[in-house]
């Protein structure tokens, strides 16, 4: 302990030593640490961590690192990597609960499993190949499978969906990932402070894994190689997004009002740890727990009838109001401004600094009375489900549905007055899911309308067998005032080559999450362009504008297995034919078929064909039976005597049974 | 058989397959006797092989962890129980009652819940959509507003589950009236649903499908299946529930369908009030889906495992009971139980014996078994889900404290809970759908069954002799025949051969006609049901008189415009060609039926195999005068009187309910029961038995 403690004193001045340096340069390697909490309306926390490292181009700074990650740095200059970003997620996001419009939810909403995608600062031809190497590589850097996604049935490139002006893009997921710690240890290990101290000493195994979702993204962005903008040099973004149940002693609590009451928390019930103090390497280290607009107007309403006060009220006496109460005070009280709504996000700040080991930071957080409030949604809540049943065929529909509500709608008029909205679907469907494109139908509000007069644009590139995937891009124009459109598309369901099943085949085939997006509704929090605000890295995430995103379900198709015993069946069945064929071949090469012939015309027989032969034959027998009986007692002896044979062999083996077995 | 051909070494011998197969067909009378006699004797032996079941998929781990379910959900599930048995059907007249409480509940513990609406849908009897799958629900025209039924259905979600998987766990209950065994049914379901919210572990979603089964517990099932698989949304009809639903006040209406993924199995809870003197609950298993279908054999066994070790429970299934005290039955079980010790006092290893009451037991479970699948329709609600390839299971909780269930509820709904808690923990912990164990089986007891291998046997040797019989008459006629035309011109031409070796056309034209016919009555009911709505008595007569009524119009229209000029001679030879082409046509029939419902096949094979080999003409018979010939008429008569359908039903039914009980229209109930469920037994009984009837009487009244 004292010799870390010495090492990052030494760090710290030499830090120091370096910010000095910096200052005439302008440009020095950043860390910052940050932790947002905010209470979720069904009894849940949502905790979000937020690390980001950057650090000044090589052109000016070096190559050589004092803070930023030397792995990652050297995977970005490999392949030449722009922007990147991967995630491990563990869980669904419940966009109905715990919202779908803040800028959190849509960066940090994840399909579970892998997903990662990249753009490539290379020629055009040369992208798969750097595409394939950077999977092996993070593959090895994160422990795991990513490498599967070399394969080129595994990976897509979309056009214009998925991220708006992006050439050179790869995207790929993989929904079978189980997430664990060996994914997380590797991630630590690219912070400065790793989990020794700081914020990321919270990440108490047991705690983190047990919540409702995990999901713990990397996102790097560099213009190391844009050799004519001014370079900025390259940004790493971490961050570990998890939704908590705090332990409450009698659970499912409902007052008398019949309102549920909330769970008070703290660091220590969520985490099981407390927080010694910040990461000395970090020029930032700080606690936010954000109150939702929802929620702020929701306790200023029941504040307001409650007794006289305003927002100038609420924001006076915030920690000690009347419906929540926190153990510390915080540094700075941080209110969204929105010029429309009246709903605006409260941010409460702690900063980190003034605690240490001997006085941990264990924020707790009482609700004194039952609150119930919503999130925020995303304009259409988009479902995705599988129709028909059998192992031939089946369709693929997907649903977006309107919350009612219809704040987004001012920012999406177009010229003619009329109100619109555009939905971006993008979907990846997997080879043997044989998708009929031409089947498309959108319904819009239980009618089936015209495919023109909905979509804007429209990509498809079909699958290719055993080769890639296929891949669809749709922009949808909505009428703001629609309530339900469903989309749906048909397929056949193909067939695999045995060796091309899983080891667990039977459990069906999945097909990875469609992403619905919203590119005309961003979403941000928009604060006073303070000059302290802009220091802290979360925040200035937070302001930047970004479109609604929505990943659907994922879905299992059931194909139809082989029977997997098969092999043994064929081996069985052509070692058979092998045999009659071999012993048919001895049969011919030991018969003297002209002895034969010669012998059949000596003997003159009449027969004019096999059946007439086999059907002369057969009336010689019966009538041979009839008429020539001394011919049974021959066989009835042979096969007496056979019978006995038998039987003495059976009763000597029965004998044998009995008196030795 | 070697020995045969000995006797005349310069001949070419033909290949030793050949030479069997001509062996079996010249002696096809004795090959056809025996091995009729074997396939009985082997099918009354299947209750002897059954083999014990055992978890085959290791995946499930039964009964590894033990229960979590505590008394605090149990009296949880108490007051919810207490509240829907005293609910007031009365004073909540509105449509929307006792589904209100259900979804309340279920959204107090944090599930998503939803409702929905559905007309009952009259099953039909669709003949051209027979085999497809489960169509698209068209809703129909005129119904009342009142008549539709409300599903109420729940989910919690797998805290860190993909959710690509669900498993369903339905419990029907009458929303007009709740009986007291419906509303534990709820309650042990809300027991679990309130544990499952809590748990960590769960890695699929789970649904609860309160069935609103006002308008039958199929119907329900059925149709919220069919909305989850097959929704349509053109929105037909479906405006029409948004405008009736009832406005209540603050309340936040449920009505979007919510789905879960692909459902890995399903569970149907039932409790009952139970009458038997037992001092253990019973727990009755019901698992046969429409046409034979059976859920995996492991779903059963996980569920039989841990109600009997894990529960104490009595587990049944159901058993014929006019069998169980069947005199022959017992001395046949007294004779296998005495084969058996023999055999164990030759060898010790060699256990096959059976005792007296358990060879019993297990012949009347065997048989009725194979009657509910050979029937083809669902035993319960369970059936739905085999029609959309999830396996599903009726678990029928049969208590005898259901009457004063209020000095001792929780028991009972520990217990009911606890199975189900464990079952869902299994079907939890399986990764790949159910596959590893038998979906062909037949169950002797709760824990005994015959796979597929050894139940074939039966069938298979009852089949064999039909081929070889067809073509030994075939072969027979045909010699007979060439025989009298070497007589009658020595020097044949060619024409007149070929002309002759195609004679069998005739009878095959004949068989077609037959068929044909077949076809045509089994389409009749359906025009009938289309034009007329009476008694089911006089349905019945309508319909026989129909169906004889177009056979003649067949027999004149187009039998008698193609028929050959006949040659005189040979006239008497004929029905042998057709006995031969009839037989065959049975054999095709039956092999077919064999892979769409093997049960049916199997207790077909039983009837038309003797009836169809026995058949001969009566006039030949009665010339002949000998013992032997009154036997074979005496035999024929009674066969042909036995499997003529109608009375082949009212038989069985006497055996089980007494005649006293039959009455005559019972007979069209039953065969519209058949085609509303869209069981093959009926286009097997139809299109295969009926026409083969009908050639066997055509055959004895040949005039010779």
């Amino acid at each position: 302990m004292f010799r870390l403690r010495s090492i990052l004193v030494f760090l710290v001045l030499f830090k120091s030593f370096g910010s000095i340096i910096g200052e005439e340069e302008e440009k020095i390697e950043e860390f910052s640490e940050a932790l947002l909490l905010r209470p979720l309306p069904d009894r849940k926390v949502l905790a979000h961590f937020h690390f980001e490292s950057k650090v000044p181009p090589t052109a000016t700074h070096g190559s050589h690192h004092h803070l930023f990650p030397k792995s990652i740095y050297q995977l970005v200059h490999k392949y030449r990597v722009q922007e990147m970003e991967l995630s491990f997620t563990q869980g669904r996001w419940n966009y109905g609960r715990w919202g779908g419009y803040d800028p959190i939810s849509s960066r940090n909403a994840k399909p579970p499993g892998v997903e990662l995608w990249a753009t490539f600062d290379v020629p055009q031809h040369q992208v798969d190949a750097c595409w394939r190497n950077l999977t092996h590589a993070l593959s090895g850097l994160f422990c795991a499978s990513i490498n599967f996604l070399e394969s080129s049935t595994a990976y897509s490139a979309p056009k214009w969906s998925f991220k708006s002006f992006a050439a050179n893009i790869r995207y790929g997921t993989l929904h079978r990932e189980a997430v664990c710690t060996e994914n997380l240890t590797p991630w630590l290990k690219l912070l400065p402070c790793r989990d020794k101290a700081g914020l990321s000493a919270l990440m108490d195994r047991p705690s983190i894994y047990r919540g409702f979702y995990h999901s713990q993204r990397l996102h790097l962005v560099s213009n190391e190689f844009d050799l004519t903008a001014a370079s900025s040099g390259m940004v790493l973004e971490q961050t570990l997004t998890v939704v908590l149940q705090p332990v409450t002693l009698g659970s499912g609590m409902v007052s008398s009002l019949g309102l549920i009451q909330q769970p008070s928390w703290s660091l220590s019930s969520l985490f099981g740890r407390e927080v010694s103090g910040r990461c000395v390497l970090s020029n930032a280290s700080n606690i936010y727990v954000q109150l939702e607009p929802n929620l702020v107007s929701e306790l200023m309403t029941t504040s307001e009838t409650q007794q006289q006060s305003d927002v100038e009220n609420l924001m006076s006496q915030a920690w000690s109001d009347m419906s929540f109460e926190m153990s510390d005070s915080p540094v700075r009280l941080i209110e969204e401004v929105y010029g429309f709504q009246k709903e605006s996000s409260l941010l409460y700040e702690f900063s980190l600094a003034n605690y240490s080991d001997s006085r941990p930071f264990n924020l707790e957080f009482r609700w004194k009375r039952p609150v119930t409030w919503s999130s925020q949604l995303a304009p259409l809540q988009a479902s995705r489900f599988l129709m028909g049943s059998g192992n031939e065929r089946g369709a693929i529909a997907i649903s977006l549905k309107s919350v009612g509500r219809s704040g987004y709608a001012e920012s999406s008029v177009n010229q003619e007055g009329r109100c619109s909205l555009r939905v971006d679907v993008f979907q990846v469907v997997p080879w043997y899911v044989k998708v009929y494109y031409h089947t498309l139908k959108v319904f819009l509000d239980e009618r089936l309308h015209n495919l023109a007069d909905v979509i804007e644009r429209i990509n498809v590139s079909p699958s290719e067998d055993k080769v890639s995937p296929g891949l669809m891009e749709i922009a949808l124009r909505l009428p703001c005032d629609v309530q339900l459109v469903i989309l749906t598309l048909e397929f056949d369901k193909g067939f695999l080559h045995i060796d091309e099943y899983p080891p667990d085949a039977n459990q069906g085939f999945d097909i990875p999450s469609a992403l619905v997006r919203f590119p005309e509704i961003k979403t941000k929090i928009h604060l006073f362009e303070d000059k302290c605000v802009c220091k802290s890295p979360i925040l200035s995430k937070l302001q930047e504008e970004s479109p609604v995103l929505w990943y659907t379900e994922v879905l299992l198709v059931p194909l139809t297995t082989p029977d997997f015993s098969m092999p043994y069946n064929v081996i069985t069945i052509t070692c058979t034919v092998f045999a009659l064929y071999f012993g048919s071949l001895l049969n011919a090469l030991r018969r003297r078929i002209e002895e034969e012939e010669r012998l059949l015309k000596s003997k003159d027989t009449n027969a004019s064909g096999l059946i007439g032969m086999l059907l002369s034959k057969l009336s010689a027998k019966l009538r041979g039976k009839a008429l020539e009986p001394p011919s049974l007692p021959l066989s009835s002896k042979v096969s007496y005597r056979l019978i006995l044979r038998v039987i003495l062999v059976a009763g000597i083996a029965a004998a044998w049974q009995y008196f030795f077995g | 058989m070697e020995t045969m051909s000995e006797g005349e070494p310069p001949k070419p011998k033909p290949r030793p397959i050949v030479r069997l197969g001509l062996f079996l067909i010249s002696h096809s009378f004795i090959v056809s006797v025996a091995c009729c006699a074997a396939g009985i004797f082997a099918l009354l032996l299947l209750p002897v092989l059954a083999k014990n079941t055992y978890i085959s998929e290791n995946a499930l781990m039964p009964g590894s962890a033990s229960p979590m379910l505590s008394n605090d959900d149990v009296s949880r599930a108490r007051m919810f129980v207490n509240k829907v048995v005293s609910f007031d059907f009365k004073t909540d007249s509105s449509s929307i009652g006792i589904q209100e409480l259900v979804a309340q509940h279920i959204t107090d513990l944090g599930g998503e819940v939803n409702f929905h609406k559905f007309l009952p849908q009259a099953n039909k009897f669709n003949p051209l959509h027979f085999f497809s799958g489960p169509d698209q629900g068209i809703v129909q025209e005129n119904y009342t507003c009142s008549s539709y039924g409300i599903n109420t259905v729940g989910f919690i979600r797998a805290p860190r589950g993909d959710g690509k998987e669900a498993i369903v766990l339905v419990t029907p209950y009458n929303s007009v009236k709740t009986s007291t065994g419906e509303a534990l049914s709820l309650g042990i379901a809300y027991s679990i649903f309130s544990l499952l919210t809590r748990v960590t572990w769960l890695a699929k979603d789970v649904i609860w499908l309160a069935a609103d089964s006002q308008h039958g517990e199929y119907a329900a099932v059925a149709a919220w299946l069919r909305e989850y698989h097959t929704p349509s949304f053109d929105g037909s009809g479906k405006s029409l529930f948004e405008s009736n639903a009832s406005p209540r006040t603050g309340r936040k209406r449920h009505n979007d369908f919510l789905r879960a993924g692909t459902m890995a199995a399903a569970l149907v809870i039932k409790v009952t009030d139970g009458t038997e003197k037992a001092e253990r609950d019973v727990l009755n298993l019901y698992a046969e889906a429409s046409n034979g279908q059976m859920p995996n054999l492991d779903l059963i066994n996980v569920v039989n495992y841990l109600a009997v070790n894990g529960q104490r429970l009595r587990v049944k299934v159901e058993k014929l009971g006019s069998l169980l005290d069947a005199w022959w039955l017992r001395s046949l079980a007294e004779l296998f139980h005495k084969l058996g010790t023999l055999a164990r006092s030759l060898n010790p290893q060699w256990n096959f014996g059976i005792s007296v009451a358990e060879y019993i037991e297990g012949t009347a479970t065997l048989a009725c078994s194979l009657y509910n699948q050979a029937l083809g329709v669902p035993t319960g609600p369970h059936g739905v889900f085999r029609d959309y390839q999830v396996d599903a299971i009726t678990m029928e909780i049969s208590s005898k404290r259901l009457a004063n269930y209020k000095n001792r509820p929780n028991e009972l709904l520990l217990q009911g809970g606890r199975l189900v808690e464990g079952v869902i923990l299994s079907v939890n912990n399986l990764l790949e759908k159910f596959h590893q164990s038998f979906f062909l089986y037949l169950l002797t007891s709760p824990n005994k069954f015959v796979s597929v291998g050894v139940y074939m046997i039966p069938f298979a040797l009852l089949v064999a002799p039909l081929p070889m019989v067809a073509a030994s008459l075939f072969a027979d006629s045909t010699q007979r025949n060439s025989g009298t035309e070497n007589k009658v011109t020595s020097s044949s031409d060619i024409p007149a051969i070929t002309f002759e070796s195609w004679r069998w056309l005739h009878a095959a034209k004949t068989v077609f006609i037959v068929h044909f016919w077949g076809a045509v009555v089994t389409l009749l009911p359906h025009f009938l049901s289309l034009v007329l709505d009476s008694l089911p008595l006089i349905n019945l007569v309508i319909w026989i008189v129909l169906s004889a009524f177009t056979l003649l119009v067949l027999q004149v229209v187009l039998g008698s415009s193609v028929s050959l000029p006949r040659m005189k001679q040979t006239q008497g030879m004929e029905w042998t060609l057709l006995k031969s082409v009839t037989i065959a046509a049975a054999c095709t029939g039956l092999c077919i039926m064999s892979v769409i419902n093997f049960a049916t096949a199997e207790l077909g094979a039983l009837m038309l195999v003797p009836m169809c080999l026995m058949a001969r003409p009566l006039r030949i018979d009665a010339k002949a005068k000998t013992l032997k010939s009154f036997i074979r008429v005496a035999c024929n008569l009674v066969l042909i009187f036995l499997f003529f359908p109608p009375v082949t039903y009212y038989l069985w039914k006497g055996a089980l309910v007494g005649l006293d009980n039959a009455r005559v229209g019972d007979f069209w109930n039953w065969v519209e029961s058949l085609w509303t469920w869209n069981s093959a037994t009926y286009i097997y009984m139809c299109m295969v038995h009926l026409p083969c009837w009908v050639l066997c009487v055509h055959t004895l009244a040949y005039p010779c």
